[in-house]
């Protein structure tokens, strides 16, 4: 196991989840990251949404790829298995496992770095293959293992903590998600864990590749004046378009929002997604629309978060590939192996 | 003096020709009537229009190895025409189109003049100019049926297999081949005193690459998910799985596949899925070649460090990517060996003929999962894309596969503490488990080294060094389950050790020698690493002759490196021009080297 160490004994007055479980049952080993750091927020939020859900933690797998975003995996669901791949292939070790094992809910934890630079290709195709997952980019806009280099999401001008401006053009994942074709894409703020909860638990639940971009500062390297990382800069340049939140089958709907105009949409297990359109002009089941307008606020230094787009009709590798509904790894011999008289057949073939 | 069943045929077209058919009929008209054939497709990097050579070996004694010499030409290729006619052997036979008239042998009067003319017989035949190009080929195959003597009922009876529901296309096929064979008979003195007759050398064996055989011995073995990147001489590997996994691996109540193919962005994807899938215990493979194992050697270091389950195929090529991509070599033994960072060994297969691609493609899921590591099965050019003249496979119904040590729920709730990386039973091999097994036990997170026993996080020296020390304990493990060598020992003082394709000369090799008074033992290698029977063997021979198709001799390096023995016990043999090792190469070498030592032979060479 991962535990560190944590005490065994928790506070017997914890809530616990449908299934019994506190939200303990979903942590995992203490983090080593930075005081302060976003990513922690993310794993936080990420063991809410899962205990919330009430999935069972060992039906979760997480697989991440190098950098300070990809240790967190140990961070968080202390009972699933885990594993930590090389740099920027993260996207292909989830698409084997996912093939492999259909029934599991995949997590792939990345940072900016990962996806955005050595990893961009395999993100691209990921994309394309409509991994069923749920996929987070742990966006800080800097190496922080190696201390503070930028990395390819850092907005032009954006400056270093010596004040050197970035003097590339970012490259945008959510823009990139959106116009490959990923089904569910998002944006959020490692700050805003109540956006971010609702959206990770939606996302888990869809049945398709699901993207989340989460902002999340780097309080050693990327967090002061002049970062368009920063914990201040994301606050005041904020544009929440759509809010979402999942009820379950056997919940009330108590989605305590902003006013703005509701939507429901059915979820393949049997809950609901609830959206809530905070701008009257934004349609988040418009893919090229959802792509100009966050293409439009980049151009203005607006973050637009939120869900930005999810598809009506979602569908996933498996459903492309015509796989089986039994996973692939719990087929028995006798559905793999074509036998003995086969082969004499096949052998007359070569004749 | 007419021979039978005993020549070299070599078809020179330009590809894209629409050669490839006829010629591919040519040689298994030959297969069905007994006679043991040998193809060779030597090809360009190219799609069309540059030249193509298609060599057919008869051989009634079953010397199915690349020979030098050519008997019969076919040389329907201008650009080569000159070095072709040149390849022919003294009193060898030239076909080729004579239209435009007049005898084309250029100075070679010591060869035969078989010339046809293909183009007007075509022209008065067809009007289609497309048909035209086409049944120039057809029209050749008829000529050879009457100068060879071939069985025509064998020939038109593979047309119509082959153009099978496609019936306007198997009455022109015919009739250009009546056109060439009546030909032949009204205007050439056939048969040839080269030419076949119906034998029984073939036996029960089939007619098939090393690639399509490696793909339903992956599929025997349980493999469900290939991930794969477009590579020559692989690309037929992955393509031959999907084709077979679509009859063999589909539901019949669901329609529904119980596989998985995925053609990945690049080989670093495609090696990623392997073991994405192979960590969830689903058996994968990808096959690749010389390139991408470069470009997975990150991800085969992952793989041996975290102990995942993972089956390459490498379809060794001449490297490297801008060289000769559709040439043979076997040149990727150390790059497969030890590829990747750190320390790192992966075991590796040696299939020789199209039966050990079956049979090793299977046994290598149940290697990767009883070793928890990456198997690399060793094909090459020459045995994946040409057909071979192979054993008929064979599957034992009692056969079951080894998953390896994988710890399900039940055992997991029998034991008191879980440990991903503790040697329980001293053979290097800890318990893995799979995801999604238990609630509360057995999960672990995957890393390379930085963890003890117990898969915690550390970066302490002495976790390090015991991890490192027990992988070693699984590579004395791997030893005793990979296939053993095939030794042929006679007590003789020198013997040849040889590898994979390397077979397929070596029985011809060795008569030649045999006649010169020179008799040597014989140890096929079969996998890497070597276990006790290879150093022995080793141990008891005084002259060592180390048979391969690099320049390195990669093999010789690996023996010495890993049993610690003298390199100049080693004397390599090599071949690295691309086409397979011949017969002649070998015997010539070895032969030199006897006469530039003075080494005493069995009786002195027969003038």
């Amino acid at each position: 196991m991962t535990y560190v160490s944590k005490p065994e004994i928790h506070h017997p007055l914890l809530p616990v989840n449908e299934i019994g479980l506190n939200r303990r049952d979903y942590e995992g080993s203490v983090s080593t990251l930075c005081a302060g750091c976003g990513h922690d927020s993310v794993s936080a939020a990420l063991v809410q949404a899962c205990s919330e859900l009430s999935i069972p933690p060992h039906r979760f797998l997480k697989v991440s790829g190098i950098g300070c975003s990809s240790k967190t995996p140990a961070y968080f669901l202390g009972n699933s298995h885990g594993l930590n791949s090389v740099h920027g292939r993260m996207p292909s070790v989830a698409t084997g496992a996912n093939l492999a094992n259909r029934d599991l809910h995949c997590v792939g934890i990345s940072g900016d770095g990962d996806s955005a630079s050595i990893g961009l290709g395999q993100f691209g195709h990921i994309v394309r293959r409509k991994i069923n997952m749920l996929y987070i980019v742990d966006n800080n806009g800097t190496y922080g293992l190696t201390k503070g280099q930028f990395s390819a999401t850092n907005d032009l001008g954006s400056t270093s903590k010596k004040g050197q401006p970035t003097l590339y053009a970012p490259i945008d994942l959510v823009s990139m998600a959106l116009q490959i074709g990923a089904s569910f894409v998002a944006r959020s703020f490692s700050g805003d864990k109540r956006q971010l909860v609702p959206l990770m638990k939606a996302a888990i639940l869809h049945k398709g590749f699901a993207f989340i971009d989460v902002i999340s500062p780097c309080v050693m390297f990327n967090n002061h004046d002049g970062s368009t990382k920063s914990y201040d800069y994301v606050r005041q340049h904020t544009e929440h378009v759509v809010d979402a939140d999942v009820v379950l089958p056997t919940e009330e709907i108590t989605v305590d929002y902003k006013p703005g105009s509701k939507e429901s949409v059915n979820m393949p297990d049997g809950s609901l997604l609830h959206l809530n359109k905070l701008s009257d002009d934004y349609d988040p089941y418009d893919r090229v629309k959802a792509l100009g307008h966050v293409q439009e606020a980049q151009e203005r230094g607006e973050v637009v978060t939120g869900l930005l787009y999810v598809s009506q009709d979602p569908h996933d590798c498996h459903e492309i590939l015509e796989t089986t509904d039994v996973p692939l790894n719990a087929l028995e011999e006798s559905a793999l192996c074509p036998g003995a008289s086969t082969l004499l057949e096949i052998n007359q073939n070569f004749r | 003096m007419t021979t039978y069943n005993d020549f070299v045929i070599r078809f020179a077209n330009v590809n894209g020709s629409g050669s490839a058919s006829a010629n591919g009929m040519f040689a298994k008209a030959l297969f069905r009537m007994g006679i043991p054939v040998a193809t060779r497709n030597i090809f360009p990097s190219n799609i069309q229009g540059l030249p193509t050579w298609f060599e057919v070996r008869a051989s009634e004694k079953g010397y199915l190895g690349r020979r030098e010499g050519i008997d019969i030409m076919v040389a329907m290729n201008a650009e080569t025409y000159d070095e072709d006619v040149a390849s022919i052997v003294p009193g060898g036979f030239l076909l080729h189109d004579n239209s435009q008239g007049g005898d084309r042998r250029l100075n070679r009067s010591d060869i035969n003049d078989l010339g046809i003319p293909l183009s007007k017989l075509v022209q008065s035949e067809f009007e289609d100019p497309k048909q035209r190009q086409l049944f120039k080929n057809i029209v050749y195959l008829g000529a050879l049926s009457a100068l060879l003597n071939i069985d025509f009922e064998i020939i038109t009876g593979m047309v119509s297999e082959q153009y099978k529901g496609k019936d306007d296309l198997i009455k022109p096929n015919i009739t250009a081949m009546e056109l060439g064979r009546s030909y032949a008979h009204d205007y050439m003195k056939s048969p040839l005193p080269i030419q076949v007759r119906a034998s029984d050398g073939v036996g029960d064996r089939i007619l098939i690459d090393g690639n399509a055989a490696a793909a339903l011995g992956a599929i025997y073995g349980g493999a469900t998910i290939c991930a794969w990147y477009p590579i020559t001489p692989s690309t037929s590997m992955a393509e031959a799985f999907e084709q077979h996994a679509s009859k063999l691996r589909v539901d019949s109540d669901t329609s529904r596949k119980n596989y998985a193919v995925i053609q990945a962005e690049d080989e670093l994807a495609a090696m990623g899925i392997v073991i994405g899938a192979g960590w969830n215990g689903a058996r994968a493979f990808t096959a690749t070649s010389g390139p991408g194992v470069s470009l997975m050697t990150e991800f085969l270091g992952l793989a041996y460090f975290a102990e995942i389950p993972a089956v390459l195929f490498d379809v060794q090529r001449a490297g490297p990517s801008t060289g000769m991509p559709t040439r043979t070599q076997q040149a990727d033994l150390l790059s497969s060996a030890y590829a990747s960072h750190g320390d790192t060994r992966h075991p590796l297969l040696f299939p020789s003929s199209p039966k050990e691609c079956f049979d090793f493609a299977a046994s290598s899921f149940d290697l990767a999962d009883r070793l928890q590591t990456p198997i690399i099965v060793m094909n090459d050019l020459e045995l994946g894309m040409n057909d071979n003249l192979s054993q008929p496979f064979v599957w034992d119904d009692e056969r079951s596969y080894d998953r390896g040590k994988v710890l399900d729920r039940k055992k997991l709730e029998e034991i008191d503490e879980f440990g991903r990386y503790l040697d329980i039973d001293g053979d290097g091999i800890g318990y893995r488990t799979l995801p999604g097994t238990h609630p509360t036990k057995g999960a672990f997170f995957t890393r390379g080294t930085s963890r003890d026993e117990y898969a915690v996080y550390t970066e302490s020296p002495e976790a390090y060094t015991a991890n490192m020390d027990r992988l070693l304990r699984k590579w004395d493990t791997a030893k005793t389950l990979v296939p053993l060598p095939e030794i042929v020992d006679s007590d003789q003082k020198a013997c040849i050790i040889y590898y994979g394709t390397t077979e397929m000369p070596m029985s011809e090799a060795l008569d030649r020698l045999s006649d010169d008074g020179i008799q040597l033992d014989t140890m096929r290698l079969r996998a890497f690493p070597f276990g006790e029977a290879v150093t022995d063997f080793i141990d008891k021979h005084d002259i060592l002759f180390v048979a391969e198709q690099n320049r390195d001799g990669q093999m010789r390096t690996l023996l010495v490196n890993e049993l610690e023995i003298d390199p100049n016990r080693f004397i390599p043999v090599l071949y690295y021009g691309g086409l397979s090792i011949s017969a002649d190469t070998i015997h010539e070498q070895i032969l030199a080297y006897y006469t530039d030592h003075n080494l005493p032979r069995l009786k002195e060479v027969q003038s």
